[in-house]
This record gives C-alpha cells, sequence and structure tokens, in this order.
C-alpha cells in the first residue's frame, strides 16, 4: 500500500525563520573559512612566500 | 493507502530562530569559561600570537556552548519542571530534543577539531575532556543522583584555564592548576547560595540540590566550610609568586567578602531576609571570581606590554 505525504506549507513566520537559519549558517561558514585561512597564514608565517622552484 | 502527516515521519520543519540556537550556548556561562580561559592563556611564559590566541579562545567558547547545548537536549524534562529553566528553547517547544543534541554534537566536534588544528593536541583533548565530563559526569550521570553533583561536576566548570594555558603553551603548570581549583573551591558556595532560595523548584523537579538532601542549615554549614576554603586557595597565585601585589590586595579583600557573605548565610536562616542573603552571597560569588581573574588578566597585559613584571 503506497504511503502518500502531506506537506503542509510553511507559514510567513516560519519562512521568515527559515531564511534567518539559513543566514547564519552561511555567516558561520564564511567565518569558519576566514578562521582557517588566518590559521594558515599565522602558523607558516614568513615561509609562506618560499615559493618550489 | 495510509496518510502520514509530516510530523509523524520528523519532516516538520523547525520553527526555530537563530536566537533559540544562540540560547543553547548559555551565553553567561559561556562568557566566564572564555574569560578564565583568556586567564589561563596569558599566564603562559612566553605570549601567544595575537590570532592563535584569539581563534583558540573561540574554539574554547564553542566547546563550552557545545556544552550547553547538549546539557539542555538531555536536560528538557526537568528542566521543564523548574520555572528557572522552563522557559528554555528545548522544554518551551520551540526546538525539538534532537536538533539540540545534533547542534551540540557538531559544535563539539568543529571546537575540539579547531583546537587542535589551532594551538596544539593536548588543549583540544582537554577541550574534549571538559565537554565530556559535562556531558557525561555531570549532567547524566550526576545531577540526578547525589548532591554532590555540583562539587564534582564543578571540575567541568573549573577546566577553561588549564585549556587556555596548554592551548599557549602545550603543556600544564602549577599556575593553571591552582586557577583549576579556584574555580573548583568557589563552585560549591556560589551554586547551594543559589539552590537555598531555589530548593522548591529542585525538588519539585527531583534534582537532589544540597537543601533539599541535607535540609538547608546543613548547607549552610557547608557554604561557609568552602568559603573558609576559598580565600586562601583564592590568594595562592599571589603566594606563589604568579601574581602581583594587584591582585593580592583583590583576592584578599575579596575572600574576606566571600567568608562574611557566607557567614551571614550560616547565621541568618529563617524569613524572606535569609533569601535575600543568600541571594546576595551568590551574586557577590559571582562578583568575587570576576574580579580575581580580571585582575590576573590585567596584569598580565601590563606585564606583556611593558615588559615589566611585578
Amino acid at each position: 500500500m503506497p504511503t502518500e505525504f502531506i506537506v503542509k506549507p510553511l507559514t510567513p513566520e516560519q519562512e521568515k525563520r527559515r531564511r534567518q537559519r539559513n543566514i547564519a549558517i552561511a555567516v558561520t561558514l564564511a567565518a569558519l573559512i576566514a578562521i582557517f585561512y588566518a590559521m594558515t597564514i599565522v602558523k607558516l608565517g614568513p615561509n609562506v612566500f618560499i615559493r618550489p622552484d | 493507502m495510509s496518510l502520514v502527516t509530516e510530523s509523524d515521519v520528523g519532516l516538520a520543519s523547525s520553527g526555530a530562530s537563530p536566537s533559540d540556537y544562540l540560547a543553547l550556548l548559555k551565553p553567561r556561562v559561556m562568557s566566564l569559561a572564555v574569560f578564565t580561559a583568556l586567564a589561563g592563556l596569558l599566564m603562559a611564559p612566553q605570549p601567544v600570537h595575537p590570532v592563535l590566541g584569539l581563534i583558540s579562545l573561540l574554539a574554547i567558547a564553542v566547546g563550552a556552548g557545545a556544552c550547553g547545548a547538549l546539557n539542555m537536549w538531555y536536560d528538557a524534562d526537568i528542566d521543564r519542571l523548574m520555572a528557572r529553566t522552563a522557559g528554555r528553547p528545548v522544554p518551551s517547544g520551540r526546538l525539538a530534543g534532537g536538533e539540540a543534541l545534533a547542534f551540540g554534537l557538531v559544535l563539539s566536534f568543529f571546537s575540539v577539531l579547531t583546537l587542535g588544528l589551532c594551538a596544539n593536541w593536548l588543549a583540544a583533548g582537554l577541550l574534549a575532556l571538559t565537554i565530556f565530563y559535562y556531558l557525561v559526569v555531570y549532567t547524566i550521570w550526576l545531577k540526578r543522583a547525589t548532591p554532590q553533583n555540583i562539587v564534582v561536576g564543578g571540575a567541568a566548570g573549573a577546566l577553561p584555564p588549564m585549556v587556555g594555558y596548554a592551548a599557549a603553551t602545550g603543556s600544564l603548570s602549577l599556575s593553571s592548576l591552582v586557577l583549576f581549583a579556584i574555580i573548583f573551591v568557589w563552585t560549591p558556595p556560589h551554586f547551594w547560595s543559589l539552590a537555598l532560595v531555589k530548593s522548591r523548584d529542585y525538588g519539585r523537579a527531583g534534582v537532589p540540590m544540597a537543601p533539599n538532601v541535607w535540609g538547608p542549615n546543613a548547607t549552610r554549614t557547608q557554604i561557609l566550610l568552602y568559603a573558609l576554603a576559598l580565600a586562601p586557595v583564592g590568594l595562592l597565585p599571589w603566594m606563589l609568586g604568579f601574581a602581583g601585589s594587584a591582585y593580592g590586595a583583590v583576592a584578599a579583600l575579596g575572600g574576606a567578602g566571600m567568608i562574611f557573605g557566607s557567614f551571614m548565610v550560616f547565621r541568618v536562616r529563617d524569613g524572606d531576609r535569609a533569601k535575600k542573603i543568600a541571594l546576595r552571597n551568590f551574586s557577590f560569588s559571582i562578583l568575587y571570581l570576576f574580579a580575581l581573574f580580571a585582575v590576573l588578566v590585567l596584569e598580565r597585559i601590563v606585564a606583556i606590554w611593558t615588559g615589566v613584571v611585578w
């Protein structure tokens, strides 16, 4: 017997909160990238300028 | 044909806002953890690179927040029964328990990983131990089992300075152990002063806090005894030579204040005045710990800046 899903549409309030959550996740991911980038540069120090021949 | 609604299969869209997730982190507890970790970080003999220090502190903050989220996941049933905690995101229904658990686990993983990569794996291991201890030893095991819950569990709250020191040096030292000891001995008089006022709340939730099990008077004696132990422990950084005279003065005055406040809690036992005094002791204990670590941090910043060590 097939199962049918009923998906209720989101209320405007739920949509607003979903949008806020998405923005928060995007900001967090961007911050994480910036943190790991900064960490790498600081740890490499002057060695960052050494290039293989 | 069978009809299944989205809530039956867990597809219900969460109605939580980012602020609900933020509340899971217990920001006030988190700020104390960050502050004490900063003190540990600055105790290092060699100053740490400011960017790496900042990222380490952020990782410790997120780890402390993860503890809060995992605690709120596990304790939702008792939080629902206490006025102080009924408005939290999970018991109030704004967030599902599973969401809090997933959030806490993801934050735990990333905070430990980031600290390991940024500082070292000793610090990361200590942060992982802190999260494990807070969730498993304190929240799951001790909190509902014994009135010594906050005494033994207090170790989790006392670990951040050691994590901070380990992040800066890759090792442990007597100075970081002393900072651990200060928070560890501070925890019982701090929490029990609040528990004296909120004992009905804890009783309703079945949490065996000291006033509910030992009775208020025995708890008052314990508060006074711990305050008597706390005052000299608070002076140790100055006595052992890794804090200056400003710290020594604040620790001596604050310690005397803690003993006096706890003595008043011990002496005044009935009526609204007793509750007021217990609450005042609770508030003073926060001020005391904050002042100790603030002076410690300021002294270290001045020493690093000027190169002058007291």
